[in-house]
């Protein structure tokens, strides 16, 4: 079988996701889970770059909306690491499973 | 193109070219705009130390090195020897990787800034669409390496100037990159080049008499303030040296770092610095245009380095007058002060672009008293607010006059 | 001159693979992030690869500037004792099942993409200068740059109101 450049691409972006993925479900580290979080984001826009660069679309759609999606994955990131820090806070750790009760 | 002084390089890079076959020129060319780089930036690092101990020492009414060669000329070379003979010490709790790679990092990061800048008419490594974001971009990579040398050093007071670092560089890259957001919409490019054509004196004087730059309209006075207090904070300067703070906590980052890794962190912070005058110089006192048409007989690229050197001069000043800041000052300073200045800024420079087309004396010195006001009159309040409930300083065995 | 797009492609991929994998598998926090940031990089180096260097530009100003600084920032201020206390993963179980997870993801997803033929299609479009990209935004896609402006104001501040220490009533008096 022959491999096109956009079966390589997809290819890196689904290992990607998966890489991330792995690391968020096997660790209780809350700012461990937000970089694989990050990841998967990263593996997604890498998607929509690649069916610019093979896909039919001429106008540069795709490439705005990784930007857009880059903007919101750095909103994401604030949002949850102050959250992480509130709750370090509250209960000394930062650790998922200690975050079970919603009463503080 | 006929060679005269203006297009030397580039006459001086072809007829080197030529001893090579067609395939070859790409990289011959390219390697000798690497070496041209290396070169000019790397004896301009080595001489920019001795003048800046040589005018501190004036500032301080001392005489500065004078031993090394004529007028201490050659102190850098002496310092460069020592540099590469000292021990090279590695702490053995260091986390070794991050602790060599840190030194690595802020010079590549620091010569990477270079390939976008125009250092002439001709003169531009990298002609890049998005120049300005590129700087933004290799200009990123000083924070992570300063924090990797805090961080790796295992050491108290590296890890609090890798904290202080992370803070203080976050903090002033905002005011820095808006700062740098009106000369992009007067240019209505993110192309250095066309920054510094939309500055040309072609296109006519300021006021009638000033240079058509940036630096002499109200938003790019504001601008250039603004950015030059950013970039001082973002190259580690005093009095902004907080990471470094060799009296307080003895040179932070910088501690368990000897002999050439020592000098190559100075190496990247002193390029940094010349990386950022040229950026500033290129944004705000039209980059390689010399100010008036008539004096466009000495080639631009000299132009570019006087630039480059005043703004250098300023920055030893600076250095040389002001006391270091404290930390929640430094902070406050940011965000308070500079961050909605520079935000402010981007109205006044909206405001500046849309009236262009305002004729006759009395419209013109509207356009000019209102963009001033929309500068000075948020300064003033500011101002007032940043420095609210702070009376004179009173000293405790001192007697109050 | 220019090398061919396939194996710069194949290296760009391999590099940011291995560092992600690394990354999710290192024990030190800080470790982990630093070579993140490294993937990161290289994913910046693919969208120079597609011809956008643009989106490479921004992605290394965001991440690499931006979200690391603060990833390595909440990692410090979270661990007082010692930053480079290791983070294992919760249970063996649960990293086998984890990977497990992602392995099978990973199988549908190449599974899906491996039985795709590529249409023969347009030629590549032209690398989008940044005026375009530029009169895209302020034309057909304003109200996202608008609605996106307006969210990234709405998280800073929402960032800095949960992060800032709650004012507890004070007991003293």
């Amino acid at each position: 079988m022959n491999l096109d450049p956009l079966h390589l691409c997809l290819l890196l972006s689904a290992a990607l996701f998966c890489a991330g993925l792995a690391g968020v479900l096997s660790r209780s580290g809350a700012i461990f889970a937000l970089l694989g979080i990050e990841l998967m984001l990263n593996a997604a826009n890498l998607n929509f770059a690649a069916f610019w660069r093979h896909g039919q679309a001429a106008a540069p759609d795709p490439i705005l909306f990784v930007l857009f999606s880059i903007a919101v994955a750095a909103a994401e990131a604030a949002v949850g690491l102050a959250l992480v820090i509130a709750f370090y806070r509250h209960r000394r750790t930062s650790r998922l499973p200690a975050a079970s009760r919603l009463k503080g | 193109m006929p060679v005269t002084l203006e297009t030397f390089p580039l006459a001086l890079r072809d007829w080197l070219c030529a001893f090579l076959p067609q395939e070859f020129h790409w990289l011959l060319s390219g390697l000798l705009v690497i070496i041209a780089i290396l070169t000019v930036f790397g004896l301009g690092f080595a001489f920019i130390t001795v003048a800046e101990r040589k005018f501190l020492g004036r500032f301080q009414n001392r005489i500065g090195p004078n031993r090394v060669g004529p007028f201490g000329l050659l102190q850098p070379f002496a310092d460069a020897v020592k540099a590469l003979t000292k021990e090279d010490i590695v702490p053995a709790t260091a986390d070794k990787l991050p602790h060599f790679l840190a030194p690595c990092v802020i010079v590549s990061g620091a010569l990477l800034c270079f390939a976008v800048l125009p250092y002439g008419r001709h003169l531009v490594p990298a002609d890049l669409d998005a120049g300005l974001l590129y700087f933004f971009a290799a200009g990123a990579f000083t924070e992570l390496a300063v924090f990797m040398a805090g961080w790796s050093s295992h050491n108290k007071f590296s890890l609090l100037a890798g904290i202080r670092a992370l803070a203080q560089l976050v903090s002033y890259e905002l005011p820095l990159l808006l700062a740098t957001l009106p000369a992009v919409m007067a240019a209505r490019s993110l192309n250095l080049q066309t920054i510094v054509g939309s500055q040309s004196p072609a296109a006519g004087l300021k006021a009638g008499f000033l240079p058509n730059w940036h630096l002499f309209s109200p938003w790019g006075a504001a601008g250039f303030l603004i950015f030059l207090i950013a970039a001082i904070a973002e190259s580690n300067r005093s009095p902004f040296d907080l990471p470094e703070g060799e009296s307080e906590i003895i040179a932070g980052h910088l501690t368990e770092y000897s002999g050439f890794k020592y000098a190559l962190f100075f190496m990247g912070e002193y390029f940094g610095l010349i990386a950022l005058s040229g950026f500033c110089a290129t944004l705000f006192l039209g980059g390689w245009q010399a100010p008036y048409a008539a004096l466009e007989v000495i080639p631009s690229w000299v132009w570019f380095g006087l630039k480059v050197a005043a703004l250098i001069f300023t920055f030893i000043w600076i250095r040389a007058t002001f006391l270091r800041l404290r930390m929640d000052q430094l902070m406050r300073f940011s965000w308070k002060f500079l961050l909605p200045l520079a935000l402010i800024n981007l109205g006044t420079a909206a405001f500046w672009l849309l009236t262009a087309h305002w004729q006759g004396a009395w419209w013109i010195a509207l356009r000019w008293f209102a963009a001033a006001a929309l500068v000075i009159a948020p300064y003033s309040i500011l101002g007032r607010r940043l420095f609210r409930g702070l009376g004179a300083r009173t000293y405790e065995y001192a007697p109050n006059n | 001159m220019i090398p061919p797009p396939l194996p710069v492609l194949a290296a760009i991929a391999a590099a940011a693979l291995l560092t992600a994998a690394l990354a999710m598998m290192l024990r030190n926090l800080i470790h982990s992030a630093l070579l993140l940031v490294l993937t990161w990089v290289f994913v910046a180096f693919f969208y120079l690869w597609a011809g956008a260097p643009f989106l490479a530009f921004a992605q290394v100003v965001v991440y690499v500037g931006a979200i690391s600084m603060v990833v390595l920032f909440a990692v410090l201020l979270t661990r007082r004792h010692d930053p480079a206390k290791p983070t294992r993963p919760a249970s063996l179980a649960r990293a086998c099942s984890a990977l497990a997870v992602s392995g099978g993801a990973f199988a549908v997803l190449a599974w899906a993409v491996l039985q795709w033929r590529p249409v023969p299609g347009n030629p590549p479009p032209a690398e989008p200068s940044v005026a375009t990209l530029g009169a895209a935004l302020a034309g057909p896609q304003l109200h996202a740059l608008l609605i996106t402006g307006v969210i990234l104001t709405a998280t800073l501040i929402g960032a800095a109101l949960i992060a800032s220490p709650v004012e507890k009533p004070d007991s003293s008096q």
